[in-house]
């Protein structure tokens, strides 16, 4: 907790920063002028999500070996902020594609592969809903994060595998395109802004299936008691009863 | 809409989607506190 507050005041300079830089520092692109800006927000959301999903693949995996469940409660906590970034970058993707593309929505291979990805995770969080037996949740759960994971390279490698595609080519790594110097930097400005938002709502998430799991606990310790005290209740009466 | 305004509206729901989610986890980080220390009473009475 004396740690958070550092965090906390931390991540927020670098909200306002990065978002003073993204609306007013940054060049205007060429082609686009401001509504490319979206990209100091959409990108970094994506970012967000692949780190996201990847903890909670890990905790899967964790799990599966171990069955702490710490890695359960990580697994469940992660997915569900990586759903949120996903949601996030699908609108603003949507914001940015009318002004462009003039439509909000295509079934292009990344925008159709995140979609799925996006469903997987729900169903992810749905199926844990459904099963009661803690064990048993924790495990079906898991091999089911990591089978929707799978769909995450997909998604990184559309528009490589499919360059036919209406997705923009990625600029910054292994794009034919160059970026300027200060984009970049207002860009890491952003990245930086919107992950660390990203690891403090995490925290937080975590924290809440951390007591959950207390209730939980506490509550099977009242259940135990009372089997306990109902036995011998009962053999009373069959006392009396004879 | 101009494309000034498809940015505005980006921005704004980029941090209302941080901002509501973590407004929901705060509430029911603090329902479950106050499950918790209703059953543990209810732990101390049996």
């Amino acid at each position: 907790m004396k740690t958070r507050i550092p965090i906390t005041i931390f991540v927020a300079l670098l909200i306002f920063c990065g978002g003073y830089a993204a609306l007013f520092v940054a060049p205007d692109e060429a082609t686009m002028h401001e509504i490319q800006r979206i990209f100091y927000f959409h990108v970094p959301l994506w970012t967000a999500m692949t780190i996201a999903f990847s903890t909670a693949c890990f905790s899967n995996i964790a799990w599966l070996a171990s069955r702490r469940p710490t890695f359960d409660l990580l697994g469940v906590a992660s997915a569900e902020v990586g759903i949120l970034c996903c949601t996030g970058g699908l609108i603003t993707g949507m914001l940015w594609g009318k002004p462009v593309w003039g439509i909000w929505w295509t079934w292009d291979p990344r925008l159709t592969s995140t979609f799925i990805l996006w469903l997987l995770y729900i169903s992810y969080l749905l199926l844990r809903e459904l099963i009661e037996d803690p064990h048993r949740r924790a495990t079906l759960s898991a091999v089911f994060g990591i089978f929707a994971y799978l769909d995450l390279p997909i998604v990184l490698l559309a528009t490589t595998l499919w360059p036919r595609g209406q997705h923009p080519q990625p600029v910054l790594f292994g794009g034919p395109k160059s970026i300027n110097h200060t984009m970049l930097m207002v860009f890491f400005v952003c990245m930086a802004s919107i992950v660390g938002v990203m690891i403090l709502v995490l925290m937080d998430r975590y924290r809440l299936e951390r007591l959950r799991f207390e209730a939980d606990e506490l509550r099977v310790e009242i259940e135990s008691r009372e089997m306990d005290s109902q036995p011998a209740v009962q053999g009373t009466a069959g006392k009396g009863r004879s | 809409m101009n494309n000034f305004q498809f940015l505005f509206t980006a921005w704004m729901v980029v941090w209302a989607v941080f901002f509501v989610y973590e407004i929901s986890v705060a509430k029911r980080v603090s329902h479950v506190r106050e499950e918790i220390e209703r059953l543990k009473q209810q732990l101390q009475e049996r």
